[in-house]
């Protein structure tokens, strides 16, 4: 660990100013997807299929082309295939051969108005031949099933699949014997489990305007997690140069996962390109839930056994994950996190990637755990009980702690589980009274973090003050933390700082915000170029005092002559020293492109109270508390309203939010009237507990934070209901038809 | 045929030129170029869309922007006084109510409401008002806290 970070006191860094673009969130003037406009500009809309899984024999755009308005129509033809590695987002973007689900994106137009466009797209005419479908993931593996793909043969089996299926591959992972773990074990309980697959649910619809002219050069404006991303799929689907489309991300009303791919952006630049005119494409909300990403639903196996005295002698699980029409179900990365949370000497996971005729899966907030952690933590909660052991205690006994050799692979470092689930089990919430009816549950969850490639710009003024370049969306505080970091390693007030999201073209790559990575990679990078600043600054003051560079520190805000032949200087703050740049070599920047690793991995716990209502099986949550692990809180009120809100979506998806399909293959909810994100009144206050064990691969200490929240969630409701009814769920979201359903055969079984 | 309509944004008149089935939210966004109002679902279900109606809270995606004429409107934009935030607003940002911000319009116009027909609500009474408006972001907790606070503090003011 270096060794700053566990003796390091903050200056800045911890503490609670005010973020820097709230004031222009608070009027209305912040500029969101669909808040932006240009003059002449078009609307866009797509048609999309009707049918879950569909032969496109002919499509036929001459009378929408023919209607007055109508400015530029376009089809998979607009999109040529070609070798380049975009061939699945290709065709989920626009239908080629085959529609694969209800949603799915077959044509699109451009015109003079929403009126127009909307009328154009009735004149498209399809020739559909519709196919047999499947939505449900067990049903898809079996033989018998409509196989989506005659391109897909299972990969990694042995030996080697023959046959196409909806089956894209299979996933293991573990060490030691899990059968010979059961053999030592007083007790095994095995339990198979179902999650129906929910949506981000994000308010703001995907956005975006195009403007492109016909040689394949423009600029695009959207609403995304990732703006160099969409450079990327964007320019690659229209075949143009990377660098002739500049991407600029507006503020993003939520992504959670799901604005780390692209939809309606190629479109918008192919319409624009074909129209010679501006083009805004908006989603509607119905689109958002038929063609954008969804999560996996999943089928799961849990077995897991244990001693007597607590201690688990062998776990084994097995995923069945689908994720749309495409690969990708990101089974193999739920099957990495099952056991994350435990020391296991043997362990062994099987994860299975499956195609349906589902939109393709984007991911959602720690993409994947979420479903295994309700398998896994729902037996580890019903193994304490028939041993006897406090739920708490069972779990501490089984801990994983540095030095752990992990489910999936690496041993740990320093990582703070046992400190989260130590911080639950005194909180006073733990030891407070229950009614009859009401149930405690609790549960613990993981997720990986992540680095990725990171490039920041930070530019003194010839004032003193400075301005930040990053290339990583502000989807939740980002731009305070990032300030927050410049303050505090250069010395200077917070105030003096200015964080922007820069375009495509004015600073080099980025990966996406995702996987809790912005606070931890571009703030590394952020403090890097802070330093590298630092260094050419001290360099300006060794000058200008005449000594050698390395007599000069920097301390406070401040260039000091330090060590025995330094001499006597006068401090030269910042602003002194960006003030006489001119003359002592020019503009002042610092710079940092990397590829940062040593994420940190993350651990929360989670404790709930609920109330079952007998008769509608209605369940009220009561109260909340998240323990969590920050490494280093860097704004905690923004560490706090990640744990509350990635707790409330759990909750959201282990009590109500799910898919539902017809037998029709089409989507029955899409909407936010049938598709029920928890409201106000649904709610208790979220109480958080902040840990921080620092990070070692981060010079502040700092994790991501964003993921761990909503693991936890669904599994510790499971556990509240189980343990104020005696009934254990095992079909999520644990909806009020379940819960009767499940209530009433318990009553009939007894 | 496009129909005109007159009427009063904000405390100024306002005319625009709109379809009979457009929305008041389209034409606030795209006649008078008032973007503050959000549409997360132009069905009525998650009141980023909010305005004041004739001192009434709706769904601005509900409402036909002809039925605006000779009405006023009452919209995010109209909030602060010049670059001076109301208490609201204030406490919006010192509780970190927002994450994304796309909701916090509606909320802001929502809990404006609340506190002029009720300037002491409890708990309970803040979750149920702002029931009608979703954010996926916060889980509501520092949303309800800084509605309470901006209580406080205007009950406080006006008593002093
Ligand atoms: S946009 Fe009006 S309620 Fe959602
Ligand atoms: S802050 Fe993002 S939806 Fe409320």
């Amino acid at each position: 660990m270096p060794k700053d970070i566990a003796t390091r006191t903050f200056k800045q860094v911890g503490t609670r100013p005010l973020r820097p673009d709230g004031i222009e969130k608070v009027t209305g003037r912040a500029r969101f997807g669909a808040d932006f406009s240009m003059p002449g500009m078009l609307t866009g809309r797509i048609l999309r299929s009707p049918h879950a899984h569909a032969r496109i024999l002919k499509i036929d755009t001459s009378a929408a082309e023919a209607l007055p308005g109508v400015k530029a129509v376009v089809t998979a033809r607009d999109f040529p295939e070609t070798d380049d590695g975009l061939h699945d987002i290709r065709m989920n973007v626009m239908a080629r051969e085959k529609a694969l689900y209800d949603g799915h994106a077959v044509a699109a137009v451009a015109a003079v108005s929403p009126a127009v466009a909307k009328e154009a797209l009735k004149l498209i005419r399809v020739d559909y031949e519709v196919l047999p479908h499947v939505t449900d993931v067990d049903e898809a593996m079996k033989p018998s099933a409509p196989v989506l793909h005659q391109h897909i043969f299972t990969a990694n089996e042995s030996p080697a699949a023959k046959r196409p299926s909806n089956v894209a591959g299979k996933y293991e992972f573990g060490h030691g014997d899990p059968e010979a773990g059961f053999r030592k074990a007083d007790h095994v309980i095995a339990r198979s489990f179902k999650v129906e697959a929910a949506h981000q649910g994000y308010i703001e619809p995907h956005a975006c305007v195009a403007n492109v002219t016909a040689d394949g050069q423009g600029d695009l404006w959207c609403c995304t997690q990732g703006h160099f991303m969409v450079r990327a799929i964007s320019a690659g689907l229209n075949g143009m140069d990377l660098s002739k489309l500049r991407v600029t991300a507006s503020e993003i009303g939520g992504g959670f996962g799901g604005k780390t791919t692209v939809y309606i952006e190629p479109v918008a630049v192919a319409l624009s390109r074909k129209a010679g005119k501006p083009v805004k494409i908006v989603m509607t909300r119905d689109e958002v839930f038929r063609a954008t990403g969804p999560t996996h639903s999943a089928s799961i196996d849990v077995k897991i056994g244990a001693t007597k005295d607590g201690r688990i002698t062998g776990a084994f699980a097995e995923l069945r994950y689908q994720g749309g029409a495409f690969p990708g179900s990101l089974a193999d990365m739920g099957a990495m996190a099952a056991f994350a949370c435990y020391d296991l000497e043997n362990v062994r996971t099987i994860g299975w990637d499956v195609v349906t005729n589902r939109p393709k899966l984007a991911a959602y907030r720690a993409p994947s755990a979420p479903a295994i952690c309700f398998a896994v933590e729902s037996v580890i909660d019903e193994l304490a009980r028939t041993i006897g052991m406090d739920p708490i205690d069972f779990r501490l006994k089984n801990a994983a702690r540095e030095g752990t050799l992990s489910s999936y692979g690496p041993t740990y470092q320093a990582i703070g589980l046992e400190a989260t689930l130590r911080a639950l089990k005194a909180h006073p919430h733990y030891k407070a009274p229950l009614k009859p009816g009401q149930g405690r549950g609790v549960a613990c969850g993981f997720w990986f973090n992540f680095g990725g490639q990171t490039c920041v710009s930070l530019n003194i003024g010839l004032d003193g003050t400075v301005a930040l370049s990053v290339g990583t969306p502000d989807i939740g505080g980002s731009r305070a933390s990032m300030s927050l970091m410049v303050a505090e390693e250069l010395g200077i007030p917070y105030e003096k700082v200015r964080c922007i999201i820069a375009d495509t073209a004015s600073l080099g790559y980025n990966d996406v915000t995702d996987g809790s990575r912005v606070t931890f990679s571009t703030g590394l990078a952020t403090i890097q170029a802070a330093r590298n600043a630092i260094k050419v600054m001290c360099a300006r003051a060794a000058a200008t005092w005449g000594i050698p560079e390395d007599a000069v520190e920097w301390v406070d805000g401040h260039a000091r002559p330090t060590g025995p032949n330094a001499g006597n200087f006068e401090p030269l703050s910042l602003a002194d020293i960006a003030a006489q740049s001119h003359q002592t070599g020019g503009p002042i920047a610092g710079h940092c492109e990397v590829t940062a690793e040593g994420a940190g991995v993350s651990f929360g716990a989670h404790l709930a109270d609920v109330e079952v209502d007998r008769e509608t099986g209605a369940v009220k949550v009561l109260r909340y508390t998240v323990a969590q692990d920050a490494g280093k809180a860097v704004h905690p009120a923004y560490v706090e309203g990640q744990y509350q809100g990635g707790a409330v979506q759990g909750i959201g998806w282990a009590l109500n939010e799910e898919y539902i399909y017809g037998h029709d293959g089409r989507l029955q909810n899409a909407g936010f009237l049938d598709y029920r994100i928890p409201v106000c009144s649904d709610l208790p206050m979220i109480d958080t507990l902040i840990l921080e064990i620092p990070n070692p691969g981060h010079p502040y200490g700092v994790r991501g934070v964003g993921e761990t929240p909503i693991v936890p969630p669904m599994a510790t409701i499971g556990n509240a209901i189980a343990a104020a009814t005696g009934v254990r769920m095992t079909h999520a979201p644990m909806s009020p038809p379940r819960i009767l359903k499940a209530l009433t055969e318990n009553q009939a079984g007894t | 045929m496009a129909l005109h309509v007159k009427t009063n944004v904000n405390g100024d008149a306002a005319e625009f030129l709109c379809e009979p089935d457009e929305t008041l939210l389209d034409a606030l966004r795209d006649r008078l170029g008032l973007t503050g109002t959000k549409e997360g679902c132009g069905t009525g279900d998650c009141g980023a869309c909010s305005v004041i109606l004739d001192g009434r809270l709706v769904c601005s995606c509900l409402v036909l922007a002809a039925e605006a004429e000779g009405r006023s409107v009452r919209t995010i934009e109209g909030m602060a006084k010049g670059d001076e935030l109301t208490t609201l607003q204030r406490k919006f940002l010192e509780h970190a109510a927002l994450q994304c911000g796309v909701c916090t319009p509606g909320f802001l116009v929502a809990a404006e409401e609340l506190l002029r027909r009720n300037d002491n609500p409890t708990e309970e009474q803040v979750r149920y008002w702002l029931a009608g408006n979703l954010c996926r972001c916060t889980g509501y907790d520092k949303i309800v806290r800084a509605v309470l606070d901006a209580a406080k503090d205007m009950r406080e003011h006006a008593h002093a």
